[in-house]
Protein backbone atom coordinates (compact mmCIF):
# COMPACT_ATOMS: atom_id res chain seq x y z
CA UNK A 1 0.00 0.00 0.00
CA UNK A 2 2.53 2.08 -0.83
CA UNK A 3 0.58 5.87 -1.77
CA UNK A 4 -2.39 4.93 0.12
CA UNK A 5 -0.89 7.70 2.63
CA UNK A 6 -1.66 10.01 0.41
CA UNK A 7 -5.10 9.24 -0.44
CA UNK A 8 -8.19 12.07 0.87
CA UNK A 9 -8.74 9.71 3.33
CA UNK A 10 -6.41 6.99 3.90
CA UNK A 11 -8.41 4.93 6.41
CA UNK A 12 -10.88 4.65 3.85
CA UNK A 13 -8.90 3.39 1.29
CA UNK A 14 -7.45 0.80 3.89
CA UNK A 15 -11.11 -0.75 4.11
CA UNK A 16 -12.39 -0.25 0.67
CA UNK A 17 -9.09 -2.91 0.23
CA UNK A 18 -10.34 -4.85 2.31
CA UNK A 19 -13.62 -4.95 1.19
CA UNK A 20 -12.56 -5.59 -2.58
CA UNK A 21 -10.64 -8.48 -1.38
CA UNK A 22 -13.58 -9.82 0.58
CA UNK A 23 -15.86 -9.25 -2.37
CA UNK A 24 -13.53 -11.29 -4.70
CA UNK A 25 -14.47 -15.25 -5.53
CA UNK A 26 -10.80 -16.89 -5.34
CA UNK A 27 -10.32 -18.80 -8.45
CA UNK A 28 -12.61 -16.43 -10.52
CA UNK A 29 -10.75 -13.44 -12.83
CA UNK A 30 -12.06 -10.43 -13.16
CA UNK A 31 -11.21 -7.79 -15.91
CA UNK A 32 -12.56 -4.44 -15.58
CA UNK A 33 -11.77 -1.64 -18.26
CA UNK A 34 -11.45 2.09 -16.82
CA UNK A 35 -12.34 3.91 -19.90
CA UNK A 36 -11.09 7.39 -19.21
CA UNK A 37 -7.41 8.50 -19.24
CA UNK A 38 -7.47 10.34 -16.32
CA UNK A 39 -8.48 7.25 -14.44
CA UNK A 40 -5.32 5.54 -16.33
CA UNK A 41 -3.40 8.31 -14.77
CA UNK A 42 -4.24 8.57 -11.10
CA UNK A 43 -4.39 4.03 -11.19
CA UNK A 44 -0.53 4.45 -11.95
CA UNK A 45 0.31 7.62 -10.33
CA UNK A 46 -0.98 6.23 -6.59
CA UNK A 47 -0.50 2.17 -7.44
CA UNK A 48 -4.35 1.83 -7.25
CA UNK A 49 -3.04 -1.90 -9.12
CA UNK A 50 -1.22 -2.44 -5.86
CA UNK A 51 -4.04 -2.30 -3.58
CA UNK A 52 -6.40 -4.89 -5.57
CA UNK A 53 -6.49 -8.74 -5.81
CA UNK A 54 -4.33 -10.46 -8.17
CA UNK A 55 -7.07 -11.63 -9.88
CA UNK A 56 -9.03 -7.76 -10.82
CA UNK A 57 -7.10 -6.79 -13.87
CA UNK A 58 -7.44 -3.25 -14.93
CA UNK A 59 -7.33 -2.59 -18.62
CA UNK A 60 -7.17 0.84 -20.16
CA UNK A 61 -9.94 1.94 -22.31
CA UNK A 62 -9.81 4.69 -25.58
CA UNK A 63 -10.93 7.63 -23.33
CA UNK A 64 -7.44 9.94 -23.95
CA UNK A 65 -8.79 12.12 -26.60
CA UNK A 66 -5.35 12.75 -28.04
CA UNK A 67 -4.59 8.83 -28.05
CA UNK A 68 -7.18 8.22 -30.69
CA UNK A 69 -6.20 10.76 -33.17
CA UNK A 70 -5.29 9.03 -36.59
CA UNK A 71 -1.73 10.14 -38.48
CA UNK A 72 -4.23 11.26 -41.55
CA UNK A 73 -5.88 13.90 -39.23
CA UNK A 74 -2.57 14.76 -38.26
CA UNK A 75 -0.88 15.66 -40.92
CA UNK A 76 -4.03 16.99 -42.46
CA UNK A 77 -3.76 19.66 -39.95
CA UNK A 78 -0.02 19.91 -40.63
CA UNK A 79 -0.98 20.39 -44.44
CA UNK A 80 -3.62 23.24 -42.99
CA UNK A 81 -0.89 25.26 -40.52
CA UNK A 82 1.68 25.29 -43.55
CA UNK A 83 -0.24 27.33 -45.48
CA UNK A 84 1.02 30.90 -45.32
CA UNK A 85 -2.56 32.66 -44.60
CA UNK A 86 -2.69 30.44 -41.33
CA UNK A 87 -2.17 31.07 -37.75
CA UNK A 88 -3.07 26.85 -36.98
CA UNK A 89 -3.94 26.81 -33.47
CA UNK A 90 -4.31 23.90 -31.20
CA UNK A 91 -4.16 22.33 -27.84
CA UNK A 92 -0.44 21.62 -26.17
CA UNK A 93 -0.93 18.18 -26.23
CA UNK A 94 -1.83 18.11 -29.77
CA UNK A 95 1.45 19.41 -30.28
CA UNK A 96 3.73 16.01 -29.95
CA UNK A 97 1.13 13.87 -31.66
CA UNK A 98 3.17 12.06 -34.56
CA UNK A 99 2.01 12.43 -38.08
CA UNK A 100 3.62 10.41 -41.15
CA UNK A 101 5.56 13.02 -41.37
CA UNK A 102 6.32 15.04 -37.90
CA UNK A 103 4.21 16.34 -36.00
CA UNK A 104 2.91 19.69 -35.22
CA UNK A 105 6.11 20.63 -33.09
CA UNK A 106 8.39 19.60 -36.00
CA UNK A 107 6.01 22.04 -38.63
CA UNK A 108 6.57 24.53 -36.42
CA UNK A 109 10.36 24.47 -35.98
CA UNK A 110 10.18 24.69 -39.85
CA UNK A 111 8.51 27.83 -40.12
CA UNK A 112 4.75 27.31 -39.58
CA UNK A 113 3.05 29.24 -37.41
CA UNK A 114 1.07 27.00 -35.12
CA UNK A 115 0.21 28.34 -31.51
CA UNK A 116 -0.82 26.47 -28.34
CA UNK A 117 -4.03 27.99 -26.57
CA UNK A 118 -4.80 27.02 -23.32
CA UNK A 119 -8.82 27.40 -24.66
CA UNK A 120 -10.68 27.75 -27.95
CA UNK A 121 -11.59 31.64 -26.93
CA UNK A 122 -8.04 32.17 -26.50
CA UNK A 123 -7.58 30.92 -30.85
CA UNK A 124 -10.85 33.65 -31.18
CA UNK A 125 -9.05 36.36 -29.62
CA UNK A 126 -6.15 35.65 -31.58
CA UNK A 127 -8.52 35.84 -34.76
CA UNK A 128 -9.79 38.81 -33.84
CA UNK A 129 -6.24 40.72 -33.27
CA UNK A 130 -4.94 39.28 -36.49
CA UNK A 131 -7.79 40.42 -39.10
CA UNK A 132 -5.61 40.13 -42.35
CA UNK A 133 -4.71 36.17 -41.02
CA UNK A 134 -7.08 33.16 -41.31
CA UNK A 135 -7.15 31.64 -37.60
CA UNK A 136 -8.01 27.54 -37.37
CA UNK A 137 -8.20 26.10 -34.24
CA UNK A 138 -8.01 22.08 -34.28
CA UNK A 139 -10.82 21.21 -32.26
CA UNK A 140 -10.14 17.76 -30.00
CA UNK A 141 -12.05 15.80 -27.57
CA UNK A 142 -14.70 14.02 -26.42
CA UNK A 143 -18.29 15.93 -25.08
CA UNK A 144 -16.22 17.36 -22.56
CA UNK A 145 -14.61 19.62 -24.79
CA UNK A 146 -16.91 19.91 -27.46
CA UNK A 147 -19.35 21.91 -25.79
CA UNK A 148 -16.85 24.70 -25.27
CA UNK A 149 -15.54 24.84 -29.25
CA UNK A 150 -19.43 24.91 -29.99
CA UNK A 151 -20.11 28.03 -27.20
CA UNK A 152 -16.84 29.55 -29.19
CA UNK A 153 -18.29 29.35 -32.65
CA UNK A 154 -21.50 30.42 -31.60
CA UNK A 155 -19.18 33.60 -30.01
CA UNK A 156 -17.42 34.02 -33.86
CA UNK A 157 -20.81 33.88 -35.04
CA UNK A 158 -22.77 36.29 -33.13
CA UNK A 159 -19.74 38.71 -33.37
CA UNK A 160 -19.38 38.48 -37.26
CA UNK A 161 -15.69 37.12 -36.85
CA UNK A 162 -14.87 36.45 -39.96
CA UNK A 163 -10.84 35.12 -40.48
CA UNK A 164 -11.73 32.26 -37.35
CA UNK A 165 -12.67 28.52 -38.39
CA UNK A 166 -12.46 25.38 -36.62
CA UNK A 167 -10.98 21.84 -37.65
CA UNK A 168 -13.58 19.71 -35.91
CA UNK A 169 -12.14 16.44 -34.71
CA UNK A 170 -14.54 16.05 -31.78
CA UNK A 171 -15.43 12.24 -31.03
CA UNK A 172 -18.41 10.96 -28.80
CA UNK A 173 -17.73 8.57 -26.00
CA UNK A 174 -20.14 5.80 -26.71
CA UNK A 175 -19.92 4.31 -30.13
CA UNK A 176 -16.52 3.16 -29.17
CA UNK A 177 -17.24 1.34 -26.34
CA UNK A 178 -20.01 -0.09 -28.80
CA UNK A 179 -17.21 -1.10 -31.07
CA UNK A 180 -15.03 -2.50 -27.89
CA UNK A 181 -18.09 -4.57 -26.41
CA UNK A 182 -18.55 -5.89 -29.92
CA UNK A 183 -15.15 -6.99 -30.34
CA UNK A 184 -14.48 -10.62 -30.16
CA UNK A 185 -10.51 -9.98 -28.99
CA UNK A 186 -12.12 -8.56 -25.80
CA UNK A 187 -13.70 -10.42 -22.17
CA UNK A 188 -14.95 -7.31 -19.82
CA UNK A 189 -16.70 -7.80 -16.99
CA UNK A 190 -17.52 -4.12 -16.10
CA UNK A 191 -16.36 -1.06 -16.37
CA UNK A 192 -15.44 2.15 -14.39
CA UNK A 193 -17.12 4.83 -16.49
CA UNK A 194 -15.55 7.76 -17.24
CA UNK A 195 -16.16 11.23 -14.98
CA UNK A 196 -15.92 14.28 -16.70
CA UNK A 197 -17.20 13.18 -20.08
CA UNK A 198 -20.33 12.33 -17.69
CA UNK A 199 -20.42 15.86 -16.16
CA UNK A 200 -21.67 16.66 -19.96
CA UNK A 201 -23.76 13.73 -21.25
CA UNK A 202 -24.48 12.30 -18.15
CA UNK A 203 -24.84 8.46 -16.67
CA UNK A 204 -28.09 7.82 -18.66
CA UNK A 205 -26.14 7.42 -21.96
CA UNK A 206 -24.01 4.19 -20.30
CA UNK A 207 -27.48 2.00 -20.20
CA UNK A 208 -27.04 0.21 -23.15
CA UNK A 209 -23.92 -1.48 -21.77
CA UNK A 210 -26.27 -3.41 -19.03
CA UNK A 211 -29.28 -3.67 -20.67
CA UNK A 212 -27.46 -4.97 -24.12
CA UNK A 213 -24.30 -6.61 -22.91
CA UNK A 214 -25.11 -7.17 -19.84
CA UNK A 215 -21.98 -5.53 -17.95
CA UNK A 216 -21.85 -3.41 -14.85
CA UNK A 217 -20.48 0.33 -15.12
CA UNK A 218 -19.98 2.14 -12.19
CA UNK A 219 -19.66 6.44 -13.33
CA UNK A 220 -16.58 6.88 -11.09
CA UNK A 221 -14.44 10.38 -10.09
CA UNK A 222 -10.65 10.11 -10.39
CA UNK A 223 -9.08 10.10 -7.16
CA UNK A 224 -7.67 6.83 -5.90
CA UNK A 225 -10.41 6.45 -3.71
CA UNK A 226 -12.84 7.18 -6.12
CA UNK A 227 -11.61 4.23 -8.10
CA UNK A 228 -11.61 2.08 -5.50
CA UNK A 229 -15.12 2.72 -4.88
CA UNK A 230 -16.65 2.02 -8.18
CA UNK A 231 -14.33 -1.61 -8.14
CA UNK A 232 -15.74 -2.26 -5.24
CA UNK A 233 -19.09 -1.40 -6.21
CA UNK A 234 -18.67 -3.00 -9.49
CA UNK A 235 -17.97 -6.00 -7.42
CA UNK A 236 -20.95 -5.73 -6.00
CA UNK A 237 -23.49 -5.81 -8.45
CA UNK A 238 -21.35 -9.08 -10.24
CA UNK A 239 -21.83 -10.71 -6.63
CA UNK A 240 -25.64 -9.78 -6.37
CA UNK A 241 -26.33 -10.79 -9.71
CA UNK A 242 -27.09 -7.13 -10.38
CA UNK A 243 -26.27 -5.27 -13.71
CA UNK A 244 -26.66 -1.75 -13.96
CA UNK A 245 -25.58 1.92 -14.30
CA UNK A 246 -24.43 3.58 -10.81
CA UNK A 247 -22.92 6.60 -10.19
CA UNK A 248 -20.34 6.80 -7.51
CA UNK A 249 -19.18 10.48 -8.66
CA UNK A 250 -22.49 11.94 -7.88
CA UNK A 251 -21.23 14.91 -6.19
CA UNK A 252 -20.29 16.57 -9.88
CA UNK A 253 -21.98 14.26 -12.28
CA UNK A 254 -25.42 14.76 -12.56
CA UNK A 255 -27.55 11.62 -13.60
CA UNK A 256 -28.82 13.49 -16.82
CA UNK A 257 -25.68 15.47 -17.43
CA UNK A 258 -25.56 19.24 -18.37
CA UNK A 259 -28.78 20.37 -20.36
CA UNK A 260 -27.17 23.61 -21.48
CA UNK A 261 -24.19 21.87 -22.67
CA UNK A 262 -25.85 18.88 -24.53
CA UNK A 263 -27.95 22.08 -26.08
CA UNK A 264 -25.21 23.72 -27.68
CA UNK A 265 -23.46 20.75 -28.74
CA UNK A 266 -27.17 20.02 -30.64
CA UNK A 267 -27.04 22.81 -32.22
CA UNK A 268 -23.41 23.56 -33.66
CA UNK A 269 -22.76 20.10 -34.66
CA UNK A 270 -24.14 16.89 -36.14
CA UNK A 271 -22.69 13.14 -36.39
CA UNK A 272 -20.11 12.39 -39.13
CA UNK A 273 -21.18 8.68 -40.55
CA UNK A 274 -18.28 7.45 -39.54
CA UNK A 275 -14.96 9.01 -38.18
CA UNK A 276 -11.08 7.25 -38.40
CA UNK A 277 -9.73 6.06 -34.58
CA UNK A 278 -6.41 5.46 -33.96
CA UNK A 279 -5.61 2.11 -33.80
CA UNK A 280 -9.70 0.86 -33.71
CA UNK A 281 -10.06 1.95 -37.55
CA UNK A 282 -13.77 3.76 -38.95
CA UNK A 283 -16.31 4.05 -36.18
CA UNK A 284 -19.84 4.83 -37.67
CA UNK A 285 -21.84 7.98 -36.01
CA UNK A 286 -19.28 8.60 -33.81
CA UNK A 287 -17.00 11.82 -34.27
CA UNK A 288 -18.37 15.19 -34.93
CA UNK A 289 -18.13 17.94 -37.38
CA UNK A 290 -19.94 20.88 -37.86
CA UNK A 291 -23.28 21.11 -38.70
CA UNK A 292 -25.18 23.10 -41.83
CA UNK A 293 -25.73 25.78 -40.46
CA UNK A 294 -22.11 26.53 -39.37
CA UNK A 295 -20.37 24.90 -42.18
CA UNK A 296 -19.27 28.68 -43.21
CA UNK A 297 -16.79 28.24 -39.88
CA UNK A 298 -15.98 24.66 -40.84
CA UNK A 299 -12.01 25.08 -42.04
CA UNK A 300 -12.51 21.28 -44.11
CA UNK A 301 -14.37 23.31 -46.61
CA UNK A 302 -13.43 26.72 -46.40
CA UNK A 303 -9.42 25.11 -47.29
CA UNK A 304 -8.42 22.72 -49.75
CA UNK A 305 -7.67 19.56 -46.88
CA UNK A 306 -6.09 16.76 -48.23
CA UNK A 307 -7.86 14.03 -45.81
CA UNK A 308 -4.69 11.99 -45.79
CA UNK A 309 -5.36 8.16 -44.42
CA UNK A 310 -2.38 6.68 -43.29
CA UNK A 311 -2.07 3.50 -41.98
CA UNK A 312 -0.72 3.26 -38.30
CA UNK A 313 3.18 2.18 -38.08
CA UNK A 314 3.64 -1.09 -38.85
CA UNK A 315 5.46 -1.24 -35.28
CA UNK A 316 3.08 0.55 -33.49
CA UNK A 317 0.54 -1.55 -31.54
CA UNK A 318 -1.50 1.52 -30.02
CA UNK A 319 -4.71 -0.28 -31.30
CA UNK A 320 -4.09 -3.28 -28.96
CA UNK A 321 -3.30 -1.01 -25.98
CA UNK A 322 -6.69 0.90 -26.59
CA UNK A 323 -8.33 -1.87 -26.82
CA UNK A 324 -7.42 -3.52 -23.59
CA UNK A 325 -5.78 -6.55 -25.83
CA UNK A 326 -1.93 -5.39 -24.36
CA UNK A 327 -0.69 -4.11 -21.91
CA UNK A 328 1.57 -0.82 -22.76
CA UNK A 329 5.18 -2.78 -22.27
CA UNK A 330 3.78 -5.83 -23.62
CA UNK A 331 4.28 -3.31 -27.39
CA UNK A 332 7.56 -4.17 -29.23
CA UNK A 333 9.01 -0.78 -29.10
CA UNK A 334 7.70 0.53 -25.54
CA UNK A 335 10.53 2.43 -23.78
CA UNK A 336 12.93 1.67 -26.36
CA UNK A 337 12.22 3.17 -30.02
CA UNK A 338 8.94 4.70 -28.40
CA UNK A 339 9.39 7.09 -25.33
CA UNK A 340 7.09 10.36 -24.42
CA UNK A 341 10.49 12.53 -25.52
CA UNK A 342 9.87 10.60 -29.10
CA UNK A 343 6.69 8.61 -29.19
CA UNK A 344 5.82 6.70 -32.43
CA UNK A 345 2.18 5.99 -31.41
CA UNK A 346 -0.05 8.47 -29.61
CA UNK A 347 -0.78 6.71 -26.56
CA UNK A 348 2.95 7.57 -25.59
CA UNK A 349 2.01 11.27 -26.36
CA UNK A 350 -0.29 12.88 -23.50
CA UNK A 351 0.45 11.82 -19.79
CA UNK A 352 -3.32 10.04 -19.67
CA UNK A 353 -2.32 8.10 -22.76
CA UNK A 354 -2.08 4.45 -20.79
CA UNK A 355 1.89 4.17 -22.58
CA UNK A 356 2.98 7.40 -20.99
CA UNK A 357 1.35 6.43 -17.17
CA UNK A 358 3.43 3.43 -17.52
CA UNK A 359 6.32 4.62 -18.60
CA UNK A 360 6.22 7.37 -15.66
CA UNK A 361 4.80 5.18 -13.00
CA UNK A 362 4.27 1.74 -14.35
CA UNK A 363 7.35 0.31 -12.82
CA UNK A 364 6.13 -1.32 -9.56
CA UNK A 365 2.50 -2.56 -11.48
CA UNK A 366 4.73 -4.06 -14.22
CA UNK A 367 7.02 -6.01 -11.57
CA UNK A 368 3.50 -7.19 -10.20
CA UNK A 369 2.25 -8.98 -13.22
CA UNK A 370 5.32 -10.24 -14.41
CA UNK A 371 6.08 -12.50 -11.05
CA UNK B 1 -5.78 19.65 -21.44
CA UNK B 2 -7.48 16.18 -19.85
CA UNK B 3 -7.90 17.77 -16.47
CA UNK B 4 -10.66 19.80 -15.37
CA UNK B 5 -9.25 22.39 -12.11
CA UNK B 6 -10.80 23.66 -9.50
CA UNK B 7 -11.38 27.74 -9.20
CA UNK B 8 -13.29 30.00 -7.41
CA UNK B 9 -15.27 32.91 -8.92
CA UNK B 10 -14.55 36.61 -7.96
CA UNK B 11 -16.56 38.36 -10.55
CA UNK B 12 -18.87 38.71 -13.59
CA UNK B 13 -16.92 41.05 -16.00
CA UNK B 14 -18.86 40.27 -19.10
CA UNK B 15 -22.07 39.49 -18.31
CA UNK B 16 -23.22 39.34 -22.13
CA UNK B 17 -20.65 36.93 -23.30
CA UNK B 18 -20.91 35.65 -19.92
CA UNK B 19 -17.14 35.93 -19.14
CA UNK B 20 -16.11 35.62 -15.17
CA UNK B 21 -13.18 36.35 -13.43
CA UNK B 22 -11.72 33.40 -10.99
CA UNK B 23 -9.07 32.54 -9.00
CA UNK B 24 -7.52 29.26 -9.38
CA UNK B 25 -4.56 28.43 -6.46
CA UNK B 26 -3.64 32.22 -6.89
CA UNK B 27 -3.51 32.81 -10.51
CA UNK B 28 -5.99 34.96 -11.27
CA UNK B 29 -7.60 34.40 -15.41
CA UNK B 30 -11.12 34.89 -16.80
CA UNK B 31 -13.11 32.20 -17.90
CA UNK B 32 -16.49 31.46 -19.67
CA UNK B 33 -19.56 30.43 -17.51
CA UNK B 34 -22.24 30.16 -19.51
CA UNK B 35 -22.35 26.09 -20.11
CA UNK B 36 -24.08 26.63 -16.12
CA UNK B 37 -26.51 28.89 -17.46
CA UNK B 38 -29.18 26.54 -17.53
CA UNK B 39 -28.30 24.53 -14.59
CA UNK B 40 -31.09 25.55 -12.51
CA UNK B 41 -28.76 26.56 -10.25
CA UNK B 42 -26.35 28.94 -12.33
CA UNK B 43 -23.13 30.44 -10.56
CA UNK B 44 -22.15 33.49 -9.33
CA UNK B 45 -19.16 35.47 -7.13
CA UNK B 46 -18.07 33.18 -4.01
CA UNK B 47 -19.47 30.04 -6.00
CA UNK B 48 -16.08 27.12 -6.50
CA UNK B 49 -16.39 25.08 -10.34
CA UNK B 50 -14.32 22.54 -12.09
CA UNK B 51 -12.42 23.97 -15.43
CA UNK B 52 -11.83 22.52 -18.44
CA UNK B 53 -10.46 24.45 -21.42
CA UNK B 54 -11.40 28.14 -20.17
CA UNK B 55 -15.17 27.06 -19.30
CA UNK B 56 -16.75 26.37 -15.79
CA UNK B 57 -17.98 22.64 -16.45
CA UNK B 58 -19.59 22.09 -13.18
CA UNK B 59 -20.26 23.22 -9.74
CA UNK B 60 -18.90 21.56 -6.89
CA UNK B 61 -18.90 22.84 -2.88
CA UNK B 62 -15.88 24.34 -1.17
CA UNK B 63 -14.73 20.80 0.65
CA UNK B 64 -14.95 19.31 -3.17
CA UNK B 65 -12.94 22.02 -4.36
CA UNK B 66 -10.12 22.07 -2.45
CA UNK B 67 -10.02 18.51 -1.99
CA UNK B 68 -9.82 17.53 -5.77
CA UNK B 69 -6.84 20.87 -5.73
CA UNK B 70 -5.00 18.90 -3.09
CA UNK B 71 -5.31 15.70 -5.01
CA UNK B 72 -4.15 17.86 -8.53
CA UNK B 73 -1.22 19.00 -6.58
CA UNK B 74 0.26 16.09 -5.45
CA UNK B 75 0.14 14.92 -9.23
CA UNK B 76 3.29 17.54 -9.47
CA UNK B 77 4.52 18.10 -13.25
CA UNK B 78 0.95 18.17 -14.90
CA UNK B 79 -0.85 20.06 -12.63
CA UNK B 80 2.02 22.76 -13.05
CA UNK B 81 2.13 22.29 -16.55
CA UNK B 82 -2.09 23.21 -16.45
CA UNK B 83 -1.47 26.16 -14.30
CA UNK B 84 0.94 27.62 -17.11
CA UNK B 85 -1.39 27.25 -19.49
CA UNK B 86 -3.87 28.57 -18.01
CA UNK B 87 -1.48 31.84 -17.03
CA UNK B 88 -0.71 31.91 -21.03
CA UNK B 89 -4.56 32.55 -21.57
CA UNK B 90 -6.13 35.65 -22.02
CA UNK B 91 -9.70 35.25 -22.49
CA UNK B 92 -11.48 38.77 -22.95
S1 LIG C 1 4.66 1.84 -26.91
FE1 LIG C 1 4.33 3.43 -28.43
S2 LIG C 1 3.83 2.36 -30.32
FE2 LIG C 1 3.65 0.86 -28.66
S3 LIG C 1 1.48 0.94 -28.14
FE3 LIG C 1 2.51 2.39 -26.79
S4 LIG C 1 2.40 4.38 -27.85
FE4 LIG C 1 1.86 2.77 -29.34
Amino acid sequence: MRYVDEFRDPELGRVLATEILAAVEPGRHYKFMEVCGGHTHSIYKYGVDDLLPANVELVHGPGCPVCVIPMGRVDDGIALARRPEVIFTCFGDMMRVPGSEGSLLDAKAEGADIRMVYSPLDALRIAKSNPDREVVFFAIGFETTAPSTALTLKRARAEGVKNFSCMCSHVTIVPPLRALLDSPDLRLDGFVGPGHVSTVVGARPFEFIPADYGKPIVVAGFEPLDILQAIRMILAQLAEGRCEVENQYARVVPYEGNPRALEVMAEVFELRPHFEWRGLGFISQSGLKLAEAYADLDAELRFEVPGVRVADPKACQCGEVLKGVIKPWECKVFGTACTPERPIGTCMVSSEGACAAYYNFGRFAREREVV
Amino acid sequence: MCLAIPGQLLEIVDEENRLAKVDVAGVRRTINIGLLDEDGVGVGPGDWVLIHVGFAMSKVDEEEAIATRRQLERMGQDYEAELEELKASVIE
